[in-house]
């Protein structure tokens, strides 16, 4: 795929994505900014979300072995996964050992993180997207571009040309009712066939080693409790120690991505059907991925960790808004995308990523667990800085720079000739175009710099 | 009460317009400060603090602490440069305890004038008129970084006959973010050109911000766009210069 300018370039040249994003995130900016309003002291709220991801990330070991404990006392099977290959593995080992040749998988950007869709089709077991979105991305080949909403670069008209084109029994009206119905005829009846449902994780409660979940559209406890066998994946970093901490982080995560006080539907599973149950599965594995995580904590990004996934920062990202998700080429896009896609895909090939960023402050400003986006984004800026990722342009231009700068004299002399070129160019106070500087004038005019600078006009002054 | 301020003119006021480092002297001078301007200075080094160029970036922060470092008090005439001072400085020398206490001392004495002005000084303009509407855009460093919000428009209230449009989306970003805007110009235009829209829809004669790196973005685009608005930094007009020439207007 091509780099990351060309593929903002793209976006910025599709007026329907514009649409769909503005829709999506703009009715999320305007309804989380009600619900924190009503919301009592909303700040401390946060911080005390900070605080109990930073003691769960700083004690990580002692906390997923209690998780590890509880989970198999309840009756379920834990596994580790150092790398994403090794999930896929184990998950796909699984699914044969349960005879699937179907899965019901309910949305979890892990699975995406480590490849899982691609994994089970190489594998050849067939596998259904419940989540609407996700069964939208799934219909159209696509990955998401959002951690929330999968498919909101997509607008109903062409979710509906899709539902047409593809469903076996489309809906008739062109109604919003009617589309949803025509999902679920074509779900409904491959989520109940499915012989292993595979979902992630908001939540892994250490104490009594309990997954939760939480949808939208209750896809998740159909697609999960009819088949004989559960598996979760997980990352490492979504442990916390108890209920109640489970369920501030459930005030902090909804309230943030959407404004609703809670998702729909948020399920605690607890290992698998008991005796007497009427209803669940007879199997349930949970999958711990480490994938890169402990590494991220060791080597300064142990306050990334902290993410809930409520894809706050990206719905109120100037850069998101103009350019969408999948312009950031990775699995999450945005500010936090920005931030964990060169931990997980290398710096030298996503080094963009980190300077697609005005460093305004916003998406620090709404995120529920106080992650410092900006700086984390700034240390990636240094990394690359450091080992020589830059452009050579860059280091130049900079270098030069700093050379006159930390030298006042010779700055002087140096801004004073610099002002005397560029005026020669403007006619008016405006210039339209300046050779070297064409990222800025292409699309604005610039000021004429002043006749003399500040310094010197001031020390002029003092002389008199 | 007087007080010996350093004024820290910053690169892009030194160069681009000096007139807001003027209007900045006046208007402290008006409050009862002594300004003195340290000729040590050029940049705080903010563009190659935020390129990743820590080296450069702690060879300037020494050089700046070095200058201002004898006055009692450093007034900025941007939130942004303010910012890094106050906010970065003691990061950048987290690690070298012989300058994380000259990083911290100077950090603590520095302010965005506007700041300084309607919080240290409790002064407001006197006599000065100016019949007009403006609308300010909130520029995000001194915004998030110094809590920059209701010193300006307070000191603005103080101007006869200036009234305030409110503009939508007054503290979403305007796109300019230093280097950004000419590393990613076509992502940074579209951001400007909604402001620039949102900026229009106001009626508005005059655009005010703190900041004159997001000025230039916004003052640009609205040119190129055909524009009659005008911008300033606001200071300017808190000095009573809001009579002078605008950005890109020939003097």
């Amino acid at each position: 795929m091509s780099g990351f300018t060309e593929r903002a370039d793209a976006a910025l040249a599709d007026p329907i994505l514009k649409i769909a994003v503005e829709r999506t995130a703009g009715t999320s900016e305007a309804k989380r900014a009600i619900a924190i309003d009503a919301f009592p002291d909303f700040e401390a709220a946060r911080t005390r979300a900070a605080a109990i991801k930073d003691h769960v990330i700083a004690h990580l070991g002692p906390y997923l072995e209690q998780f590890e404990a509880s989970a198999i006392a309840a009756g379920a099977q834990v596994h580790w996964a150092q790398t994403a290959d090794e999930a896929c593995a184990i998950v796909i080992a699984l699914c044969k050992a349960a005879g699937a040749k179907s899965v019901a998988r309910s949305k979890s950007m892990l699975g995406e993180e480590i490849g899982l869709p691609h994994a089970l089709e190489e594998a050849g077991i067939v596998r259904v997207e419940t989540d609407l979105a996700e069964h939208i991305i799934q219909l159209a080949d696509e990955r998401p571009s959002h951690i929330i909403w999968p498919a909101m670069h997509k607008t109903r008209e062409q979710v509906s040309a899709l539902f047409r084109a593809k469903h076996a029994n489309p809906h008739k009206e062109e109604t919003i009712a009617a589309m949803a119905q025509s999902a679920r005829r074509e779900l409904r009846a491959k989520m109940l066939g499915a012989d292993v449902g595979i979902s992630g994780a908001n939540f892994l409660i250490a104490d009594t080693g309990a997954v939760c979940t939480v949808t939208n559209e209750g896809n998740a406890e159909l697609s999960l409790v009819p088949p004989r066998v559960h598996i979760v994946t997980a990352g490492i970093e979504k442990i916390v120690p108890s209920m109640p901490h489970a369920i501030h982080m459930l005030r902090m995560l909804a309230r943030s991505a959407t404004g609703a006080a809670l998702t729909q539907y948020t399920t605690f599973y607890t290992g698998p059907k008991r005796p007497g149950d009427r209803d669940g599965p007879e199997e349930m594995h949970i999958v711990l991925v480490d994938n890169g995580r402990t590494k991220m904590r060791d080597e300064g990004l142990a306050e990334m960790l902290r993410c809930i996934r409520c894809g706050a920062c990206m719905n109120h990202c100037v850069v998101f808004r103009q350019i969408g998700g999948h312009a950031y080429g990775g699995t999450y896009p945005g500010p936090m995308g920005a931030v964990l896609t060169p931990a997980l895909d290398g710096l030298a090939a996503t080094r963009d990523l980190a300077h697609a960023c005005t460093l305004n402050g916003k998406c620090q400003e709404v995120c529920p667990v106080k992650i410092p986006l900006p700086t984390l984004l700034k240390g990636w800026r240094e990394k690359s800085w450091r080992e020589g990722l830059e452009p050579t342009s860059m280091r130049w231009g900079l270098g030069l720079w700093a050379f006159a700068a930390t030298r006042p004299a010779l700055y002087r002399l140096g801004t004073a000739i610099a002002i005397r070129a560029i005026r020669l160019i403007g006619r008016t106070g405006w210039i339209a175009s300046l050779p070297f500087a064409g990222g800025w004038t292409k699309h604005r005019d610039l000021p004429k710099p002043a006749a003399r600078s500040f310094m010197a006009q001031y020390q002029q002054e003092q002389r008199k | 009460m007087t007080q010996n301020v350093a004024l820290f003119v910053t690169c892009l006021v030194d160069v681009m317009r000096p007139r807001i480092g003027f209007a900045t002297i006046r208007a402290l001078e008006a409050a009862g400060c002594t300004v003195v301007v340290p000729q040590g200075q050029t940049c705080c080094g903010q563009p190659a603090l935020n390129s990743g160029d820590r080296d450069h970036a702690i060879a300037l922060a020494k050089q700046t602490i070095t200058a201002l470092e004898p006055y009692e008090a450093i007034v900025v005439p941007s939130g942004s440069c303010a910012g890094t001072i106050r906010c970065h400085y003691p990061e950048l020398f987290e690690h070298d305890p012989d300058w994380l206490p000259r990083a911290q001392a100077v950090a603590e004495k520095t302010f965005e004038v506007m700041a300084y002005l309607d919080e240290v000084c409790g002064w407001k303009p006197e006599g000065v008129s100016l019949p007009a509407t403006a609308t300010y855009h909130d520029s995000c460093s001194g915004l998030r970084e110094l809590g920059i919000k209701a010193q300006p428009r307070r000191l603005l209230k103080a101007i006869d006959g200036l009234s305030m449009a409110p503009l939508a989306g007054a503290e979403t970003c305007c796109g300019f973010g230093g280097t950004f805007c000419v590393k990613y110009p076509a992502i940074s235009n579209a951001i400007v050109g909604e402001k620039a829209a949102a900026i229009q829809s106001t009626g508005a004669d005059l655009l005010l911000a703190g900041d004159l790196g997001c000025l230039m973005n916004m003052a640009g685009k609205l040119h190129r766009d055909g524009s009659k608005i005008r911008a300033f930094h606001a200071i300017e007009l808190i000095a009573g210069m809001g009579d002078g020439p605008a950005i890109g207007e020939e003097a």
